[in-house]
């Protein structure tokens, strides 16, 4: 046999005849062991690294004195490093280990050379640390999501590649029969993202493409990260931990293809509504107001699929962490985009454009709904990989809480200050001219920044919680808990809950 | 579902759709948008017909790009070149857009920031389009007519508070050094109000621009919208 097929051969993941579902399951679990570590480790460290330039560029918007002696530092590029470590850092690793967990389990596969998937993880990681450290050191782009020097590209690429190839390899040799919504939404994620990002390296950084078709390109890049990469991805973690916690199959099949195949349709157009009144022509306008608009349709179908399959299980949702955080990050799915989709509105858009609310609305998308997904994700696929439980129920609830308290504050916050700032932006007085000078509209801010800071503490101790709970179980031996049952939030209805 | 080449197939049209409607279709409409001469030569006389496009004769007719020709938009060059490196690598897009919205829409234009709309053509002369997507500060589309001076530029970026009370700008004090003043001042040492005794240099010193300070000033200074193009006129 010659090398190459004997390789193949090799990484056929497919169990053997005849075993029984959960050792297959249990030995999934096993052989994701590794990457899974590693990534939601590197996830977890990144989510700090975010949080703290977080703090830094929040801080320095209602007190610009704020370590202004330091460069690297400053404004544009702190809030710059804060996005990439966690869209980069904390989205993607955490995206790697969930998805590629879902997906194998889904699949009834295990991952055959490993080791593979561990090297592309850790080159990953050096990648997005060399991407940080050169946003910092003045190789800042510019291009909103695509802060990072263009040199770490091909490094990110390649890396990106070996890990979602096995995605697909694993798809490819699932066991027949039924494929399950959330393969959909994984497979369909791990397919678009690269296609996107080459896309805007090539016309935006590296081939510069004429004026604002930059812009445009810009845009249906970086909405799409958010539309078909974190969303389906947390959507397909949604669909995969509500029914298996709850222990009942999803409410509709047909909603859930329905729900599928029109955010893959739609979302795509919608990122143009950033450029509403821009120099653009303007039919490209319109075609992304109608993309947004068309995406209350995916949304309502599957706030209602998840509400029907939910409803009358209140009480185990209130019990479970997984549960707990997925319906808060789903819940937030609904509003978030209905928030957006009302956005586009070009009555609207005239008063929220350029303002906090669209970085209130961000925050709304990316942490309420995908970074809470993702916590749940993790609290459910850690015991299973590590045979261990959670060693503290009061974390978890502290994590929930910070979370939960700090994510609404911030939306309060940015959005209150954000929609009285569009107004303020475009009042005019009886004769025409503005009513509001530009100074007047930033103090008025300042005050709203600055909860925006203390929200930000909140999420910053709920990190620290997740963070000193999750080593706490790595270095932990095999807790007796494991024996005991699963760690919850409530206690005495244990029973009940399974 | 189980047919994974539906699946697949579903799942590439659905971005190609997109991305041909969005990308390919706005290269091939305006991906070679070219500079414009304001002026037309009449076919017969040779005389200078102002506007890009005259109907000479019932014919629409294009003006001709002469080489020594002034034509819009003008390109930035030189020091303000790489003041916009310093632009970028700084994040300034980040609070501060560089559009202007058609008037009725928004308040762009009652708030001074253009005298007109502006248009995909403005931008094709520049590498990186930084029309940012925030207005935590001004637009800057024409901030060079509107603080023509390098003294306020200078001071705004230095400590933005002497210039604009209350900014919540940070201060860009690493784009400026303090030095032992020479036989003679220098002409472009900063006067820092008394009313920031914090800010003063020590006595014997000065405070000038570093090189990127000074590049950063020239290209804020080159932003002017004070050229109309023929899709775009003034008050518009």
């Amino acid at each position: 046999m010659s090398p190459l097929l004997s390789f193949f051969t090799s990484i056929d993941p497919r169990p053997k005849t005849g075993v029984p579902l959960k050792v297959q399951l249990s030995e999934i679990d096993r052989e994701m062991r590794v990457p899974v570590v590693l990534f939601v480790t590197s996830a977890i460290l990144w989510l700090q690294v975010g949080t703290i330039f977080a703090m830094i560029a929040s801080i320095k918007l209602h007190n610009p004195e704020f370590l202004q002696g330091f460069e690297w530092l400053t404004f544009g590029r702190a809030r710059s490093a804060h996005l990439n470590a966690m869209a980069f850092g904390w989205g993607n690793n955490a995206i790697f280990a969930v998805a590629l967990w879902i997906m194998a389990r889904l699949s009834k596969v295990s991952v055959k050379h490993g080791g593979i998937l561990v090297v592309a993880g850790a080159f990953w990681n050096i990648g997005v640390t060399a991407g940080i450290v050169g946003i910092l050191t003045g190789g800042l782009t510019s291009v909103e999501w695509l802060e990072m020097p263009p040199q770490v590209a091909p490094l990110l690429g390649i890396s990106y590649v070996l890990v979602a190839v096995w995605g697909v390899i694993m798809f490819r040799f699932r066991a027949m029969g039924h494929v399950y919504v959330s393969q959909w939404y994984i497979l369909g994620a791990l397919f678009w993202f690269p296609w996107l990002y080459i896309i805007a390296q090539t016309l935006i950084l590296w081939v510069p493409a004429r004026g604002t078709v930059q812009a445009i390109t810009n845009w249906w890049f970086g909405h799409n990260v958010l539309g078909l990469w974190l969303t389906p991805m947390g959507l397909g973690a949604i669909y995969y931990f509500l029914p298996k916690v709850l222990g009942r199959p999803i409410h509709s099949y047909y909603l859930s293809v329905l729900g599928f195949w029109s955010l893959a349709l739609f979302y795509n157009w919608a990122g143009v509504h950033h450029l509403i009144g821009g120099p653009i022509p303007v039919w490209l306008v319109s075609a992304g107001i109608v993309g947004s608009i068309m995406m209350v349709i995916p949304v309502v179908v599957t706030a209602i699929n998840h509400h029907m399959t939910a409803a009358g299980n209140w009480r185990a949702v209130w019990c479970s962490p997984t549960l707990r955080f997925i319906v808060f990050g789903g819940m937030s799915y609904t509003l978030a985009s209905l928030a957006g989709s009302a956005m586009a509105l070009r009555d609207v858009n005239v008063i929220t454009h350029f303002t906090q609310f669209t970085i209130g609305h961000a925050h709304h998308g990316v942490y309420a709904f995908f970074t809470m997904t993702m916590f749940g994700g993790i609290y459910f696929m850690m015991p299973r990989i590590l045979n261990r439980e959670w060693p503290s129920a009061a974390l978890i609830r502290t994590h929930f809480w910070c979370a939960a308290i700090g994510i609404t504050i911030m939306m309060v916050a940015l959005h209150v200050g954000g929609w009285i700032q569009g107004e303020m932006m475009i009042a005019l007085d009886a004769d025409g001219n503005p009513k509001y000078a530009f100074l007047e509209i930033v103090a008025m801010l300042v005050p709203w920044l600055f909860s925006r800071s203390v929200s930000g503490m909140l999420l910053a101790i709920g990190h620290l919680a997740f963070l000193v709970n999750f080593f706490w179980m790595l270095a932990g031996r095999r807790s007796a808990k494991s024996q005991e049952g699963p760690t919850l939030l409530l206690k005495e209805n244990e029973e009940e809950v399974r | 579902m189980k047919n994974l080449p539906l699946l697949f197939t579903g799942i590439f049209f659905c971005l190609a759709f997109s991305f041909s409607g969005l990308i390919l279709s706005s290269l091939i409409q305006y991906g070679h948008l070219e500079p414009v001469t304001e002026f037309v030569n009449h076919p017969d006389s040779g005389e200078q017909i102002p506007g890009a496009f005259v109907e000479i004769g019932g014919h629409w007719v294009e003006g001709v790009n002469q080489p020594d020709e002034q034509t819009f938009p003008i390109p930035s060059v030189g020091l303000a070149q790489q003041g916009k490196q310093i632009y970028i690598e700084m994040g300034c897009l980040y609070c501060h857009s560089q559009q202007v919205r058609r008037k009725g829409f928004g308040a762009d234009f009652e708030r001074g920031w253009g005298e007109r709309q502006t248009v995909p053509r403005d931008y094709i002369l520049q590498e990186r389009v930084l029309l940012g997507t925030s207005r935590t500060g001004p637009d800057l589309m024409s901030i060079g007519m509107r603080q023509p001076s390098a003294e306020w530029h200078n001071l705004h970026l230095f400590n933005p508070q002497i210039t604009s009370p209350g900014s919540i700008m940070p201060p860009f004090r690493f784009l400026y050094r303090t030095q032992k003043i020479g036989d003679t001042p220098s002409p472009d040492a900063l006067k820092i109000p008394d009313e920031f005794p914090d800010d003063q240099p020590p006595p014997g010193y000065e405070i000038v621009p570093t090189d990127r300070g000074k590049a950063l000033v020239a290209y804020m200074l080159s932003l002017k919208l004070n050229y109309e193009l023929p899709e775009s006129r003034f008050s518009q």
